[in-house]
């Protein structure tokens, strides 16, 4: 008899680490995401049971996985489903043996791992649906934690996951991993839910705190996995970095009193330095061999942030040029804003703010985005124009959704306009 | 294998302010794309112009196409393909130059 807390550890284990192992190569026999979860889940049920009798298996997640195959297996005996007719397609049928001798052989599970994320991430389904499925099969989150981590309901969320399954069936998108010369545009797609999963964590779009760190932890792992599994592809290093970059800051973005503490405010020798290494590693091989791309030049971009001793010592022109080539890479709005505040910490605040003048007519995309007028704001402060500071911080205001980003943007305008109190936005 | 109809939405206006000989080349297009796909399409045909559209909601009968948009139905194609990554692959590789393709699974009962 094995202790049940010490099942339930070994269990809880192999759930975060090995739950995407398990379910993609159940879903290869089951031919059915819904029937594979079911199957998979129930493994880990029976495995309770199982491992207190017997003890924890040598390996529990070839465990795991032989069991919720032979469970999907049963489940299409009794129902007499032929493998043929089952909705998922399952490509390369050929190749692979029968589901019976592969359960025979169970030190030679295949990682299925790459299949599920390229479907959870196919183009064909939306964003929103992409990032759900993703953190709900990959990341074995429940619908509840995913809605509670994009602030909607459970209900929303449980319908964006059924949808999205509905049409991978309907629609017949294969369980397969894209061949070579799709590679590169199947990847973005992952590459972009990654990214934004770990921005979201990053800085929750709302809600009381200013980072998810489940969210952050989850896809971090997830993206150390596939780069395991990829290791060739740069972008997939550089993100990774760039994810570690930030964890390497993350416990100096907030006070002990949980406010925002802002990149130049920041204690930078309490920053972790064996994450930053890591980081600076991780960029170097990125930035190796062909023309980066634009999470290579974004990883660039933030090792220059963290590599410089202070806030004062960062090479601004370096920032410039790297954000013309990101500009180029990638084209956005977005990118723009950044590489006009570098502009300004480089020839001054004055040209900085002519820059985001011509984002404001150039990009009505912003228009919404606080990010403009806080980083307008900012500019004015420096440049000691109280007045119009105190407006854009205002407006910044207004616009943002996260309560730690709307507290610190208050305190900015209480500062900038200490002589009218009562003139800003009421505390709320 | 699965059916799928690969629906062409194109902006009409385009093709009239288009020089006569842009005719010609998205027929021809459409030839080559017919030859390379040959085996996959089922069938498909070129609708006359939205213009020649009426419309039926219950007793009701008007004149125009059902939703009113920039782009129309201007033709389809019914394809065959094992998965949607085929369909999708052909879809691409339709002719619609001033506009795109929308790929619909055909239900099977």
């Amino acid at each position: 008899m094995t202790s049940l807390e010490e099942v339930r550890q070994a269990l809880d284990d192999a759930h975060r680490r090995e739950w995407a192992i398990v379910l993609s190569a159940t879903v290869r026999v089951a031919g059915d995401l819904d029937l594979g979860e079911e199957c998979a889940q129930d493994a880990y049920v029976r495995a309770l049971e199982v491992w207190t009798r017997d003890g924890i298996p040598r390996n529990p997640a070839a465990w795991l996985t032989t069991t919720a195959r032979h469970l999907a297996l049963d489940r299409h005996r009794r129902a007499s489903v032929l493998r043929a007719k089952v909705p998922l397609l399952v490509e390369s049928a050929r190749s692979s043996p029968p589901a019976d001798e592969v359960l025979m052989a169970t030190e030679d599970i295949p990682d299925d791992r790459l299949r599920l994320v390229f479907t959870c991430c196919h183009p064909a389904l939306a964003r929103e649906a992409q990032v759900a499925l993703t953190l709900r099969l990959v990341c074995g989150l429940t619908t509840a934690e995913i809605a509670h981590a994009f602030l909607v309901s459970e209900a929303t969320m449980a319908a964006r996951v059924t949808r999205a399954k509905k049409k991978i069936t309907a629609a017949r998108i294969p369980y397969r991993e894209p061949a070579g010369h799709e590679l590169a545009e199947r990847l973005d797609a992952v590459l972009t839910v990654l990214h934004l999963v770990l921005t979201t964590g990053h800085t929750a779009p709302t809600g009381a705190s200013l980072s998810r760190g489940d969210l952050v932890d989850r896809a971090l792992d997830l993206t150390r996995t596939l780069l395991e599994l990829m290791p060739d592809e740069g972008e997939l290093r550089a993100l990774l970095a760039i994810g570690v970059f930030a964890e390497a800051r993350a416990a100096t973005r907030v006070a002990a009193d949980g406010s925002f503490v802002p990149l130049e405010d920041q204690d930078r020798r309490e920053w972790d330095r064996g994450l930053i290494d890591e980081g600076d590693r991780l960029v170097r091989a990125a930035l190796r061999g062909g023309r980066p791309g634009r999470f290579a030049l974004q990883a660039a971009i933030a090792s220059l942030h963290t590599g410089a001793p202070t806030f004062a010592a960062i090479d601004w022109g370096e920032v410039v040029g790297l954000y013309d080539l990101l500009g180029r890479a990638w084209p956005t709005p977005v990118v723009a804003l950044n590489r006009a505040i570098a502009v300004g910490f480089r020839d001054g605040f004055e040209v900085g703010l002519r820059e985001l003048d011509r984002l404001d007519s150039e990009a009505p995309a912003l228009v919404r985005y606080h990010y403009l007028p806080a980083a307008r704001a900012d500019l004015l402060r420096r440049l000691g124009r109280a007045d119009e500071a105190a407006a854009a911080y205002r407006t910044a205001w207004g616009l943002v959704d996260n309560e730690t980003e709307r507290a610190f943007l208050r305190g900015r305008l209480d500062e900038v306009s200490p002589s009218c109190p009562g003139s800003g936005p009421a505390r709320g | 294998m699965a059916q799928y109809l690969v629906l062409i939405y194109e902006n009409e206006n385009d093709y009239a302010n288009a020089d006569p000989k842009v005719y010609g080349e998205v027929m021809k297009a459409h030839d080559r794309f017919s030859e390379q796909w040959g085996d996959a399409i089922v069938g498909g045909n070129a609708l006359k112009g939205s213009d020649t559209a009426t419309t039926v909601r219950g007793d009701v009968v008007t004149d125009g196409v059902f939703v009113e948009s920039k782009e129309v139905l201007g033709g389809y194609y019914l394809i065959e393909a094992a998965d949607l990554d085929r369909a999708l692959e052909i879809g691409k590789s339709c002719p619609a130059r001033f506009g795109g393709v929308e790929v619909r699974p055909v239900m099977t009962y």
